[in-house]
């Protein structure tokens, strides 16, 4: 800066180029201030419109286009205008089975009841993350900010299952978890046994298994960020709790937790879009388990809507999603984000 | 059946919520339908091939340098034709290469084709050349085998292979158990599966994990039970006929006496020493239902060594499904499956004619002795040399009919409700009529 200072006229180049431009005799205030507006115009266009460009092709396009698709009957392999419009019956397949008495029997038992199965899943994993993975994460960054040695190692090695693949953090633990594998060697060695069925095919724990799995792999990011809000909690406040001989455990709850609450209040944001749009990890587990017994809610869409060919539905199914992110992140935003949003620009001075 | 021969257990999807389904564009070009006759023999020609012929673990790639040759060969006796191959991993390009070229109108030539519903429905969408005509001569010479690349009576492809499945075992375990003879009836089977248990051996493996591993035991209990008729006409989605609840219930009665491996329902097929390939390859299993396609799989779990192989392959054993009884089905009835050809509808002629050499006689016997696969022209059947080969040849012949793989018969859409339904069973979570219903509810969204 200081270099381009005295180098430089002292004036902004939105002021060069102006100034470069035609002049007239006697500058008239309105013309130029027009002209300012449109070089403004023109600069918000150059510099975002590659990246609207971008959204609209990649995002809003196959956004609009799903939702196109899922009010049609299509399988995908013949041309699309050949597709039959049906309205919204492929919602209404997921969601109630449709109104056809003909088929809604078995529609609901065929579609409505692993649809239903697998956004219980998603509601589980959100669940089990805010009373599970939220104290966990927040315990362990607590501990984490004291100064103790090797305290860089500890925290690389917690952020390190963030970092891998999850395609190949998944293989590792479908290896683990093979009903042959260590896990059940482990098990069987404290005298306790593996799930009957097998760890991810058990009725009952296969969902458990795959929450474990996820909380492994995502607990690091939660811990980092905590770690990150910590680090901006001023020492000044604590060491003075300390002074009028507060306890290590009280000055976390009065001073450090509350003062971390919109990294908190971040985290659980993220932490609801991503397991409202958990697939990956799960896909790779066998894709939601044999009879669905840990399938999410995108995998549901991928297992129907690519797999089966099922197009229509599966988009209506992505629709559906779509629209629960949505409205998941519109409400909060405009609840529990907007105080952090408000304090933070009252703290800019606007 | 595509997904069958996959050796990777895990490909990486890469699949954001709405773009996935989203990314089939419809805004493609229709084929416009019928073939423009060249009329001049020696105008020059480009034909793009895919194939799934793709190098395997070691890098070495038999199927696909055979193919390279067969184009070679092709193109010196027709200079003006060059022939142009792409070799995709079979799941992509029967899951997404193909699919999306189709739908975009920028098709290859010729392709790897399945048959059954997936071809059925590619025909309906008037993707696909109607060969029936052209290559009456090779469809005649290839008899039977082209079945399930028919659709409405007209042929859209031919098939360069095709077996029937059958149960692979170990020779030395079964002698363990005391087993002196291959069983023939269902009964005998049951019989040989106690004294397996008896002798402490796992009796029969199978990949539930995978789905299509187990179904396959449904299929051929519902090839028992039911009439030729009625499984010829699966096409035709009704699935009212009480022989399809009969299947479930024998397949009931088998799993009652625990014939599988612990823990079947995770036990994949193919990857992994604990997948129910690598179990009968290493010894810990005796049996295991399979394809043709498994001779190869097996080797893969040796240290790749000539004796290692040999040693296995001199071990492994084969005999056909053999029949329930009781049904209406033929007991010597077969279920199998194969590869093929199709042409693309705006595909230049010589398409055809390329197909016809890739099914004729030497070239056949030539894919028999090099690739070790088993050929559909008869006229190469004496080029099987492999002896478990030719009794799976034997048996196909043997056969009072053979069928297509079920799932692959019924289409993605039918035959993956078939399978969920079927694997519910083996899960213990499914019934019977559960797998019609299944099958009814996803034939009543076609």
């Amino acid at each position: 800066m200081t270099t381009m200072e005295t180098s430089g006229k002292g004036t902004g180049p939105v002021g060069d180029m102006s100034s470069a431009g035609p002049r007239t005799a006697s500058p008239d205030f309105a013309t130029a201030r027009r002209r300012d507006q449109r070089r403004k115009w023109q600069e918000i266009a150059l510099f975002t419109g590659p990246a609207l460009i971008l959204f609209a092709l990649f995002v809003v396009f196959p956004v609009a286009s799903a939702a196109r698709y899922s009010l049609y009957k299509w399988n995908g392999v013949k041309a699309f205008s050949q597709a039959e419009f049906i309205g919204f019956e492929n919602y209404a397949r997921a969601l109630w089975g449709g109104n056809d008495p003909a088929t809604q029997g078995a529609f609901r038992t065929a579609y409505t009841e692993p649809f239903w199965s697998a956004m219980s899943h998603n509601l589980l994993i959100i669940v089990a993350s805010m009373a599970i993975q939220l104290p966990l994460a927040l315990i362990i960054a607590l501990v984490l900010n004291r100064k103790f040695p090797g305290r860089s190692i500890v925290r690389v090695i917690i952020f390190a299952p963030y970092v891998i693949s999850e395609v190949i953090a998944g293989v590792m633990w479908f290896i683990i978890f093979d009903p042959n594998g260590i896990a059940t060697q482990f098990m069987e060695s404290i005298g306790l046994h593996a799930p009957a069925g097998g760890w991810f095919e058990s009725q009952q724990w296969g969902i458990w298994t795959v929450f474990f799995i996820v909380t492994w792999k995502y607990l690091g990011l939660a811990i980092i960020l905590f770690l990150a809000g910590l680090s901006g909690v001023p020492q000044e406040l604590q060491e003075a709790a300390s002074i009028d001989g507060a306890s290590w455990w009280q000055v976390q709850r009065r001073i450090n937790i509350p003062l971390i609450g919109p990294t908190i209040r971040i985290w659980v944001f993220l932490s609801l879009i991503g397991s409202i749009q958990l697939f990956d990890m799960v896909w790779v587990l066998n894709r939601g388990g044999t009879q669905g017994q840990y399938a999410t809610i995108a995998t549901f869409m991928m297992q129907f809507g690519y797999f089966r060919k099922d197009v229509g539905f599966g988009s209506a199914v992505a629709v559906i999603m779509f629209l629960i992110s949505l409205i998941v992140a519109i409400a909060y935003m405009l609840t529990i984000l907007r105080r952090d949003n408000d304090n933070a620009d009252l703290a800019r001075g606007n | 059946m595509a997904h069958m021969r996959r050796m990777a257990a895990f490909a990486a999807i890469a699949a954001s919520t709405a773009l996935v389904l989203a990314a089939c564009s419809d805004s493609g070009n229709e084929p416009t339908g019928g073939t423009t006759p060249t009329g001049d023999s020696t105008e020059p020609v480009t034909l793009t091939w895919w194939h799934n012929g793709v190098a395997g673990d070691s890098g070495e790639n038999t199927l696909g340098d055979y193919w390279q040759k067969v184009a070679d060969d092709y193109h010196a006796d027709h200079p003006n034709v060059t022939i142009e191959i792409e070799q995709i991993q079979n799941e992509d390009l029967q899951r997404t290469r193909i699919p999306t070229a189709l739908q975009s109108g920028d098709a290859p030539d010729i392709f790897q084709q399945w048959g059954g519903g997936e071809m059925a429905a590619q025909a309906e969408a008037g993707y696909l050349m109607d060969l029936s005509d052209t290559l009456s001569d090779t469809i005649s010479t290839l008899g039977g085998a082209v079945g399930p690349w028919q659709a409405d009576g007209k042929t859209y492809g031919l098939p360069f292979q095709f077996a029937v499945e059958g149960i692979w075992y170990r020779k030395s375990l079964f002698e363990q158990a005391g087993i002196t003879a291959e069983p023939t009836t269902f009964d005998e089977l049951n019989a040989d599966v106690q004294k397996l248990k008896d002798a402490g051996i796992t009796p029969i493996a199978v990949g539930a994990a995978d789905k299509w591993p187990a179904a396959h035991w449904w299929y051929n209990f519902a090839l028992q039970a039911c009439s030729q008729d009625t499984i010829k006409n699966l096409g035709s989605f009704d699935f009212t006929d009480p022989c399809f609840l009969q299947a479930g219930d024998d397949l009931q009665a088998f799993l009652d006496t625990s014939p599988f491996q612990k823990d079947f329902m995770s036990t994949v097929a193919q990857t992994g020493a604990t997948s129910s390939a690598g179990m009968v390859a290493n010894g810990n299993a005796a049996m295991e239902l399979m394809g043709q396609w498994n001779y190869f799989v097996y080797q893969g779990f040796t240290d790749g060594s000539d004796a290692a192989n040999q040693a296995l392959l001199d071990d492994l054993g084969w005999f056909p499904v053999p029949g329930v009884g009781g049904g209406q089905g033929d007991p010597t009835a077969a279920l199998g499956g194969g590869d093929g050809f199709s042409c693309y509808v705006d595909a230049p002629p010589e398409c055809a004619d390329f197909l016809a050499y890739i099914v004729s006689d030497d070239v056949q016997r030539g894919f028999a002795e090099t690739v070790g696969g088993l050929p559909t022209n008869p006229n190469a059947a004496d080029a099987v040399a492999d002896p478990i080969n030719q009794k799976i040849a034997q048996a196909a012949s043997n056969a009072a009919y053979v069928q297509l793989w079920l799932d692959t018969d019924l289409g993605p859409n039918v035959g993956g409700a078939l399978n969920d339904g079927i694997v519910a069973i083996f899960g213990g979570t499914g019934t019977p009529q559960g797998v019609v219903d299944n099958m009814t509810a996803a034939a009543a969204t076609e």
